[in-house]
């Protein structure tokens, strides 16, 4: 038990004196027990006010502190290495926490802020004299790096840290690697060719000597810690042999079984595939689902024709276990299903597409070999409308709160392609909220659209109706919010700008790896300004649209930031790890193995000693989370830092008399 | 009655509500002075002796708060929490202390005005219910 607390109050420039009267509440903490000095002072975080705790920690020989300032989620750890450098445990430190949970929500009642903060600085008091040190462990640090994703923002990662020297295992669920952007063709505000850009990238990933690609597989697993992690990745089967096949697509050509093609997300493809001609792996997949010889057991089309002998229906799934050091999560995105939404008719009139489907269209490698044409009569549309915020910015259930970024752009991409290159003669039509042309060179070309002609309406419409003359055609009503009036444009072809919604797999992902996601399903950074490519674990990093909409340079440039923030992580060979975490007093156990079933990580196991059944916490396994102590029948298990005597010490003072 | 203020506490998880009551601080969003929090790890490392332990002291309401379904940050402590109140509001209730004294609200750490609503809700059902019963508080 400390029983020398010295209490340290900050002004923090006025935010909290403005308040809070410093006089009083340093006098207040003088009436403790246990406590020998208070002080205040303007700023305690400066280097002036973290002098005046270490002296006085000189001083008076105080053996513990209470530092009365900003939420500790800012300064705990910069006073913890105050207490650090004059030799104290830093666990000795307590934090009342009196500017966001004091002067700042009671302003209007200084009396009352007052009083309060008088109560958490006798709670901080009175946990503080019940703290205990706690210690290190030297972890060493496993080098390797798990990337899951290989779109652009996992292949940026993956080639940053292999070019360092790290060794990456980059695991992609598709069938190919590449992710969403060898999709869209063409990218803003340069319109370059969206696969001669990645698509060096891609091989240059293959043949990384430091990066190990496995494609066709599912993160199942994942155990251990920071700098340790235990990870086990499904390799799922193709049904092809990947080291045989040599990519000549002589078995698509011949199957006869055809499926949505979930690539071009527009026609058909076969059942067995290969997604886009510059797929990587250029191997072949079956896809069990269609394929006649897995679901009827007759055909083996593919297996006769086959002349590199690599179709093989006998292929098992295998599980693969990989130990790194960190891993980076990379999952991207998918586009909003805007069937969900009836009002605007998709799926249910064929001339209603959305920017993504418009783009495989325009590829000449795509579905429609590049010509623009009407689902329902093969006709290429010269009236075409874009919708704006599909799902995006809009609060009912159905839709997605936040802005997806990047709609606006793509569509005033393809709405310059339309006009320049595939349909000159054609008429666009945008309906928007508000146009976000935020990026560098983004203004400019939303200036350059708007004089090729195409025309801007700002109004989310309300309802999108097929015509009832047999033309199929489409009228698309919404309210001009800058005239006031009401329109009805008439067009030959919708196209739908969608959210961007969290790829399929992200929550998966998420769950197995135990990292905290947002309100939209996106992965949650650990600090949306400070630490941003950091995840909720410690050795866990995000990068690109899984962490939230973005567009190719930021996803690349968060890509690299992940990427640094990894080799800042491994770059040590041992790093410390404290040890605020469960711990068992064996005499006090009982075996009961609560704790164990109570443990969402694994941690504890039940181990027969000489001494009886008891539960055993492995530290790198062990989370902190402290329910397995809330949960003990009998005390024994107990949570370092977070022990009953210290919570029930604070509870005590919070409410003890005034 | 009207008088009457109540001490309330509530027990913060780490990585939801305390930082909504950060935010909640950080906006100058006003809330009654009697709330006070303490910070846990995880709304699941409450502990039934923690609650009781603030009833016998005399504190007149707890609101235990923690992450929104499926974000807690270590899987399901939230819905462990829930769980323990729930089975903790029947026991008061049966021995004639009142369940509703207990509360537990989920919210995510962008969420700073469900917290102000959570404390300012609490505190308005406790004023109702008036002080702690318990005599000879310890």
């Amino acid at each position: 038990m400390g029983d020398k607390v010295g209490v340290f109050i900050c002004h923090c420039g006025g935010n909290i004196s403005k308040y809070i009267n410093m006089e009083e509440l340093t006098k207040y903490a003088l009436t403790l027990e246990n406590v020998p000095v208070a002080e205040n002072y303007i700023f305690m975080c400066s280097e002036a006010g973290q002098d005046l705790i270490k002296d006085k920690i000189a001083e008076y020989n105080l053996d513990r502190v209470v530092v009365a300032s900003c939420s500790p989620k800012f300064h705990e750890p910069t006073f913890r290495r105050t207490l650090q450098e004059t030799g104290l445990n830093p666990y000795y430190l307590a934090m009342a926490n009196i500017r966001e949970h004091c002067s700042f929500p009671h302003s209007d009642e200084p009396d009352k802020a007052l009083q309060k903060a008088k109560d958490l600085v006798r709670g901080a008091v009175a946990r503080a004299k019940t703290l205990e040190p706690i210690e290190k462990k030297k972890q060493i640090m496993n080098k390797d790096v798990l990337v899951v994703g290989a779109g652009i923002a996992g292949i940026q990662a993956s080639l940053d840290l292999a070019d360092a020297g790290f060794k990456v295992y980059l695991v992609e669920k598709d069938a190919s690697i590449g992710g969403n952007m060898p999709k869209v063709l063409k990218t803003f505000p340069t319109d370059d060719c969206a696969m001669c850009t990645v698509s060096p990238k891609m091989n240059e990933v293959a043949a990384h000597k430091n990066i190990e690609i496995l494609s066709y597989a599912e993160l199942r697993e994942c155990n251990g810690s920071m700098g340790n992690f235990e990870v086990v990745v499904e390799k799922k089967a193709r049904l092809v042999d990947e080291r045989k096949c040599v990519g000549c697509g002589d078995c698509m050509a011949k199957c006869p079984s055809k499926t949505a093609d979930d690539y071009n997300q527009i026609g058909q493809r076969k059942a067995i595939y290969i997604p886009f001609p510059n797929a990587l792996p250029k191997v072949a997949t079956i896809d069990t689902s269609v394929c006649l010889q897995i679901t009827k057991g007759k055909c083996g089309v593919c297996k006769k024709i086959c002349p590199a002998d690599a179709v093989d229906y006998e292929q098992k799934s295998q599980m693969v276990k990989l130990n790194v050091g960190a891993i980076i999560v990379a999952t991207g995105y998918k586009e909003y299903d805007p069937s969900i939404k009836g009002n605007y008719g998709y799926g249910r009139y064929p001339n209603i597409i959305t920017q993504m489907q418009l783009a495989r269209m325009m590829d000449p490698n795509g579905p429609t070999e590049g010509k623009i044409i009407r689902p329902s009569d093969n006709k290429e549309p010269k009236r075409i409308v874009m919708v704006q915020c599909m799902g995006s910015r809009d609060d009912k259930p159905t839709g997605r709160k936040y802005c997806s970024r990047v709609c606006c752009m793509i569509a005033l991409k393809h709405a310059n392609l339309l006009k320049r290159d595939c349909i000159k003669d054609s008429q666009i039509d945008i309906c928007y909220m508000d146009i976000r042309a935020f990026g560098k060179g983004y203004e400019e070309y939303y200036q350059r659209v708007q004089d090729l002609g195409v025309r801007l309406t700002r109004g989310r419409p309300g309802e999108i109706i097929g015509t009832d003359d047999g033309s199929n055609n489409l009228i698309v009503r919404v309210e001009d919010t800058f005239t006031k009036e009401f329109k009805e444009i008439e067009s030959e072809m919708v196209v739908l700008s969608c959210a961007t919604d969290p790829s399929d797999g992200t929550k998966e992902v998420a769950k197995v790896l135990g990292i905290a996601t947002d309100d939209g399903g996106f992965i949650k950074e650990f600090h949306p300004k400070l630490r941003p490519v950091d995840t909720s674990v410690e050795g866990i990093f995000v990068a690109g649209a899984a962490q939230g909409p973005k567009d190719i340079p930021d996803a690349v440039a968060q890509a690299s930031g992940a990427a640094a923030r990894t080799m800042a992580l491994l770059s040590s060979d041992i790093a410390e790890i404290s040890l605020d975490k469960a711990l068992v007093n064996k005499e006090e156990c009982k075996g009961c193995d609560i704790c164990e079933k109570t443990c969402p990580f694994d941690a504890i196991t039940m181990v027969d000693l000489p001494e009886g059944r008891k539960a055993v916490v492995s530290e790198a396994l062990c989370h902190g989370c402290g329910m397995c102590a809330a949960n003990c029948p009998t005390g024994a298990m107990q949570l370092r830092h977070y022990k009953d005597n210290q919570v029930l010490a604070e509870v005590g003072a919070l409410i003890g008399s005034h | 009655m009207s008088d009457f203020e109540p001490k309330i506490i509530t027990f913060c998880c780490n990585y939801c509500s305390y930082v909504a009551a950060d935010t909640a601080g950080t906006r100058k969003e006003h809330y009654p002075a009697n709330v006070e929090l303490l910070r846990l790890p995880c709304s699941g490392k409450v502990d039934i002796l923690y609650i009781l332990e603030a009833f016998n002291k005399g504190v007149d309401g707890v609101l235990v708060t923690g992450c929104r379904k499926e974000q807690c940050h270590f899987m399901e402590g939230n819905y462990k929490a829930e769980a323990k109140v729930m089975f903790l509001k029947d026991i008061l209730d049966e021995i004639g202390f009142g369940g509703n004294r207990l509360h537990v609200q989920f919210m995510s750490a962008g969420e700073p005005d469900e917290f102000v609503r959570a404390v300012t809700d609490m505190t308005a059902r406790i004023k109702e219910l008036g002080p702690n019963p318990v005599e000879n508080k310890k």
